[in-house]
């Protein structure tokens, strides 16, 4: 059965949440949302360590959503193909965020984006250091303007497991869905 | 020479090259989705400076955010101050960060590491 990627919005859209998203990523829609998000840790009077990595963060999985969304038709009863994506950040406790992600992927992306994440999940932060000084310093932008960087850098500022799951939607998508806990 | 001079915006810095000076300056946020396209114009124009610097070329970088894709950029400017301090000029990097933000002192540290040009770590007081 194909995954219902709104359905999966809601489960998640719960509990004490900072802001929460179904649709288009655009440039646009990402400073928004950054201004939101900001604003509310501002108000909370957030430590300002706590502030800046979930911001941190939040940026790279934004940015991740906006260069590396598929288009595909018949999302969320949508005919038009849409680079439809998810997101939403809560905060389920003290000093605990939480942030989701959701995207479209070819289903010939799945084993490497896996590798990519099991990888990471299992390097220490002084190993995430020196593989981000590495690509830094060798590695070529790649032609979707990211450096590669991005989920290194949320794997060594957040220094928890990163959870996910593909979702499979039809032969040529499945659905990315990413978990990341900040405490 | 002209000097560049860039407001910032909520995802860009705040820019101020001088030749005239030999003052450098990138001060804000750099969270652009495309930073090749903001970056470009100051590498090129570093290429430009580097024919004829000033005997020292002071930089200050003062980021209080910046995105990955930044990083890659930060680095092309970093690299080519490297090659103005390699060509026999002085060349002096002040990296600010604010006194409790240790990854931003990280991320100096990592760029320290990679350059061969002289680092001065400057903590802000908040």
């Amino acid at each position: 059965m194909s995954f219902k990627a709104e359905e999966w919005f809601e489960s998640i859209n719960c509990g004490n949440v900072l802001i929460s998203y179904q649709g288009e990523v655009s440039s646009e829609l990402i400073t928004s949302s950054l201004e939101v998000v900001e604003s509310k840790l501002d108000e909370s009077n957030e430590d300002s360590k706590m502030k800046r990595k979930v911001y941190n963060v939040l940026v790279e999985l934004l940015q991740n959503l906006f260069h590396h969304s598929e288009m595909v038709k018949g999302v969320a009863g949508n005919n038009e193909a849409m680079k439809y994506a998810i997101f939403v950040v809560t905060k389920p406790g003290e000093e605990l965020y939480s942030i989701y992600t959701g995207n479209f992927v070819k289903n010939s992306r799945i084993q490497f984006l896996t590798d990519r994440v099991e990888q990471l999940n299992a390097m220490s932060v002084e190993e995430l250091k020196e593989l981000y000084k590495m690509i830094l310093n060798n590695e070529e932008f790649s032609d979707k303007g990211g450096g590669g960087l991005g989920m290194i850098d949320v794997a060594r500022k957040t220094g928890s497991k990163m959870e996910y799951s593909f979702n499979e939607f039809s032969d040529e998508y499945s659905f990315f869905c990413l978990n990341i806990n900040i405490n | 020479m002209e000097s560049i001079s860039i407001e910032g915006t909520p995802k860009t810095p705040t820019v101020n090259f001088d030749a005239s000076t030999g003052k450098i300056e990138i001060k804000g946020r750099s969270i652009p989705e495309n930073s090749i396209e903001f970056y470009k114009p100051l590498v090129d124009w570093l290429e430009s400076y580097s024919s004829s610097p000033q005997k020292l070329t002071e930089v200050n970088i003062q980021l209080e955010y910046f995105n990955t894709s930044s990083s890659k950029c930060i680095l092309d400017v970093f690299k080519k101050l490297e090659s103005i301090h390699k060509a026999g000029n002085e060349v002096l990097i002040n990296w600010y960060y604010e006194e409790d933000d240790e990854d931003m002192l990280e991320a100096g540290e990592d760029y320290q590491s990679i350059i061969r040009i002289p680092f001065k770590m400057i903590e802000i007081e908040e």
